[in-house]
């Protein structure tokens, strides 16, 4: 793109884009009618539950359902052996959804029985005898990695290290990347600070738990209701799983109550269908809250070793991490993601990030927003808090100096383009907040976050109805608003009203495939495809136009929602609203609709600034946000109202991270706190208003400019409390969450030195 | 042992309904009497996806038994707006964008309807801690604040 196509992108002047209309499935939420994933049901429906190891590592020798399946009211009991062996792209997936020869954590699902009732269910778990020989287990990352940890997997060898290993191991994989000589540069630093730091496993939380419906018929035709945040992602595993063709499986999804990444893939889905088929009426399966905790995807605990050094006025020298995350129990922890991130705000000559990703007895980790960045940026922003007050630099100016900028090679590879880094920090340093006073025992943290933004495969089609409505039906379900977004996009470009435009999520038998609502990508992605369905409707209006004037279709235009001719050589005609040709429809050629298949590209990265400030009791360690503050670049924000959401969402669920949030083991391996009263989310109490500030640096792979904002708001905020209560409490804190009892220990250490 | 027998007052109606003696009124609600809107969030009185009003009181309908409705006014989410005009809190709430995914939204609304009918003119900091037993993990509470705020000062223009 051009600079003066990118001006042209800035100056842009938006007639509903960018406005706070209301959004379409308001009423439904409010009244308590939409319908979430556990408020369907179906004539002649089952209860399913699942049966879960209650060990952490176990080898099952058997599993004996005959007294449950002679219980009044039992109808179906599963067990592996009901689901059909998968490729390798789903081979974990599969096994998480149902244990095969082992146990592999506390909450591993073993077996499922549908009944009558849901006490019935309940009653028949219980008199399922599973025999299992307890093995040794490990849950903590770095003792995972050790020689002699018990191994999860006999055939995981580590790849990514010389020689190959001839040992199974809990190590996936080594990665590296970065560009540059480390050690050189590091030589050239005056200023070199290594700190270790280690974050705890957290959950998405999201409100509502994993629910679904799923039914299967006597000829092998399916339909399944459920919350997820990919339907269509859902109907390739579930089906997979069960051996039936894509088309035989219709998935409808249901409003859904939170995901944040963690509703990325199936669990109780492909269960909930087997006991179907196996009964012959439809079951239902919702998790409770403890099962969410204990078999639904978490994110990875880490440790992380981060090591920069930097000139005495301020430039990064060289910069070095080593991040190991374990994933659960299975492969595929976001550690490379973090590695990738870790250093992306910089500009650096030599950077280099090593990632280990590590199985250990733990539930099968999940996405979590901007996943494996948030951690990566703990231990990284912390470093360069650290440094920019071993310099006397302020810490945005330090940040200034080394930060990238259109042009720059990141870290993770590519250049990037037009970024809105820089923005981001000056809007930071000249907000009030920044310079705000202080009391006592109050301290100040800023940390700056990047996340990528992903774009995919999706499909939308736009129909114009006889009336001069239009009908949206998108592939990605709304988590936040998007219908809203994509009504805007679509009125914006067709120039009708936005009350004119109804967006549904249409199921996976209605629309091609789309990917899941996943990394920041809807509003981009299915925003892209919106405006290219509505493009492609415009031009068959103008076909209709032309028709009906007599005159070639080039000679036609489309204007402020109106087919005109395009100049005076033309013709002299009276311009046609879309509410005309579509009520003419039937005569000029039949109906008139718009689609886009696209695998969107061209997502553009965010970066994020926040501000904190924290007062920590010196009495008790607790430690309180007072004020927050987040900048970050939207690219264009469709609706601010849903964008500042995102902003405050993401913004409260890393201060949950940072202060409370934590999986606590016990030493037999078992989950100590699966209830939302002994792992604390943030309430409103806990929490001031969360400002937020809206930089527009447009990406020019959007024709709006957006850049996704769901995620890059998670990023920041692990440093920037940590680098708030750090300063409050007068000494450096390294390790997640900042429980009272873990400050209290660090400000009585601190003055226990200064004592000695 | 038997299904129990309640008759009870359901959003100004009156309701009968059998149930076991050790079900919740939020399964009742829920599963026998359709009135869905009333969400689990995890059943042990933590989230607050679950409130209703139980004689003038914010509950969890998790924690309350069925068969312990008999007798008293029951008042829910369906029954919040009057007809098509919503509660100036369900406007507030939209108009604001205190929603985003809105499974908390049902639960946040009855506790903050409560509040105001308590305190119709609390305060930044009364209001969070009168919503402090309702989770919501996608807002950051802040829109709700200022709905619940705002819906406030609506409510008092109106007197
Ligand atoms: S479901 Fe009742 S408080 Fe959570
Ligand atoms: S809006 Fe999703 S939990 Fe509150």
């Amino acid at each position: 793109m051009t600079a003066s196509s990118e001006n042209a992108l800035k100056e842009r002047q938006f007639k509903i884009v960018g406005t706070r209309p209301l959004r379409p499935d308001g009423i439904d939420k409010v009244t308590g009618r939409a319908r979430f994933g556990a408020d369907m049901t179906a004539p002649g429906m089952l209860i399913g539950k699942v049966l879960r190891s209650p060990h952490a590592h176990a080898r099952i020798r058997g599993i004996d359902a005959s007294k449950a399946l002679a219980l009044a009211g039992v109808k179906a009991v599963v067990t592996h052996a009901d689901f059909s062996k998968v490729g390798a792209d789903l081979d974990d997936v599969s096994c998480n959804v149902m244990a095969r020869d082992k146990a592999l954590y506390d909450g591993h699902a073993v077996a499922a029985v549908a009944a009558v009732s849901g006490a019935v269910a309940a009653k028949a778990l219980r008199l399922i005898d599973v025999s299992y020989e307890i093995l040794p287990h490990v849950t903590d990352v770095e003792a995972a990695m050790g020689a002699d940890a018990p191994v999860l997997h006999e055939d995981m060898f580590t790849s990514g290290i010389r020689p190959k290993p001839d040992r199974a191991s809990n190590v996936v994989h080594r990665h590296e990347f970065g560009h540059g000589d480390v050690a050189q540069g590091f030589e050239q630093a005056d200023v070199v600070v290594e700190r270790h730091f280690t974050t705890a496993a957290t959950h998405q939380g999201y409100i509502e738990p994993h629910a679904c419906l799923g039914s299967v018929g006597p000829d092998g035709q399916g339909e399944l209701w459920c919350c997820t945040q990919g339907h269509f992602y859902v109907r390739n595993a579930c089906a997979a799983m069960l051996g039936m063709d894509l088309s035989h499986l219709r998935v409808t999804a249901s409003e859904i109550g939170g995901g944040f990444g963690g509703k990325t893939t199936v669990f109780i889905e492909p269960v909930a269908l087997a006991l179907s088929r196996k009964a012959g009426r439809p079951v239902k399966v919702v998790m409770s809250r403890e099962e969410v905790f204990r078999a639904s995807g978490p994110t990875s605990s880490t440790a992380m070793t981060v090591k920069i050094g930097a000139t005495r006025d301020g430039r990064i020298t060289a910069a070095e991490a080593e991040l190991k995350f374990q994933g659960g129990a299975f492969a595929g922890s976001p550690v490379d993601l973090g590695a990738m991130t870790a250093f992306a705000c910089y500009d650096l000559k030599n950077v280099k990030t090593v990632a280990y990703d590590v199985v250990a007895n733990r539930p099968k980790q999940a996405a979590y927003r901007a996943p494996g960045a948030p951690m990566a940026a703990f231990a990284v922003e912390g470093v360069m808090d650290e440094l920019a007050g071993k310099i006397g630099m302020d810490p945005i100016a330090l940040r200034l100096k080394n930060a990238a900028e259109a042009g720059t090679q990141s870290s993770y590879g590519p250049k990037f383009g037009p970024i809105g880094f820089v923005e981001t920090l000056v809007a930071a340093r000249e907000h009030a907040h920044y310079s705000a006073p202080l009391g006592p025992h109050q301290g100040r943290g800023v940390a700056s976050g990047f996340w990528f933004n992903f774009g995919g495969q999706t499909c939308v089609s736009l129909n114009l109805h006889a009336d001069g409505s239009v009908a949206l039906a998108v592939g990605t379900p709304d988590i936040g608003g998007s219908r809203a977004s994509m009504g805007q996009m679509a009125a914006e470009e067709l120039g009708i009203d936005y009350d004119k435009i109804h967006t549904i999520i249409a199921d996976t038998s209605s629309l091609g495939y789309n990917d899941i609502s996943e990394g920041s990508r809807v509003t981009f992605s299915t925003g892209l495809a919106t405006i290219q369905a509505a493009r492609d409707a415009i031009t068959k209006l103008c076909g209709r136009a032309a028709q009906f004037w007599g005159i070639p279709e080039d000679a036609v235009v489309w204007e402020d929602g109106h087919a005109r001719p395009a100049g005076a050589n033309a013709g002299d005609f009276e311009p046609l609203s879309l509410a005309e040709i579509a009520a003419t429809a039937a005569k000029t050629g039949g109906p008139i609709a718009g689609h886009c298949e696209i695998s969107a590209e061209g997502a553009g990265v965010s970066f994020a600034t926040h501000i904190v400030d924290a007062e920590v009791d010196p009495e008790t360690g607790r430690a309180q946000i007072l004020r927050y503050t987040v900048v970050q670049d939207a690219g264009k924000a469709i609706h601010p109202s849903y964008v500042e959401g995102q902003y405050q969402g993401g913004a409260v669920q890393g201060i949950g991270w940072a202060l409370n949030e934590e999986y606590i083991y016990g030493d037999d391996g078992r989950l100590q706190n699966p209830s939302f009263l002994d792992y604390r989310i943030p309430v409103a109490s806990d929490l001031p208003m969360i400002d937020t500030v809206i930089v527009e640096v447009p990406n020019p792979g959007h024709p709006y400019g957006v850049r996704g904002v769901g995620e890059t708001s998670i990023v920041p905020p692990l440093a920037a409390v940590a680098n708030a209560v750090s300063a409050a409490a007068g000494v450096r804190l390294t390790e997640l969450p900042l429980s009272p009892p873990r400050v209290l220990e660090a400000i009585d250490g601190m003055a226990a030195e200064d004592e000695a | 042992m038997a299904p129990i027998t309640v008759t009870t007052t359901i959003n100004g109606e009156a309701v009968s309904y059998l149930c076991e003696g050790d079900e919740t009124l939020l399964d009742v609600l829920r599963d026998r009497l359709g009135l869905t809107g009333a969400k689990e969030g995890c059943s042990t009185g933590d989230c607050g996806a679950c409130s209703v009003v139980l004689d003038g009181r914010v509950v969890c309908s998790c924690l309350v038994l069925g068969a312990e409705a008999a007798g008293r006014e029951i008042e829910t989410i369906e029954g919040m707006a009057d007809g098509e005009t919503l509660h100036p809190l369900q406007e507030k709430f939209i108009e604001h964008a205190a929603l985003q995914c809105g499974v908390c939204t049902p639960g946040i609304l009855v506790a903050a309807q409560v509040l105001l009918a308590r305190n119709p003119s609390p305060s930044e900091e009364e209001v969070r801690f009168g919503l402090a037993g309702n989770l919501c993990r996608c807002t950051g509470y802040d829109k709700i604040v200022r709905a619940v705020l705002d819906a406030a000062d609506t409510m008092r223009d109106g007197q």
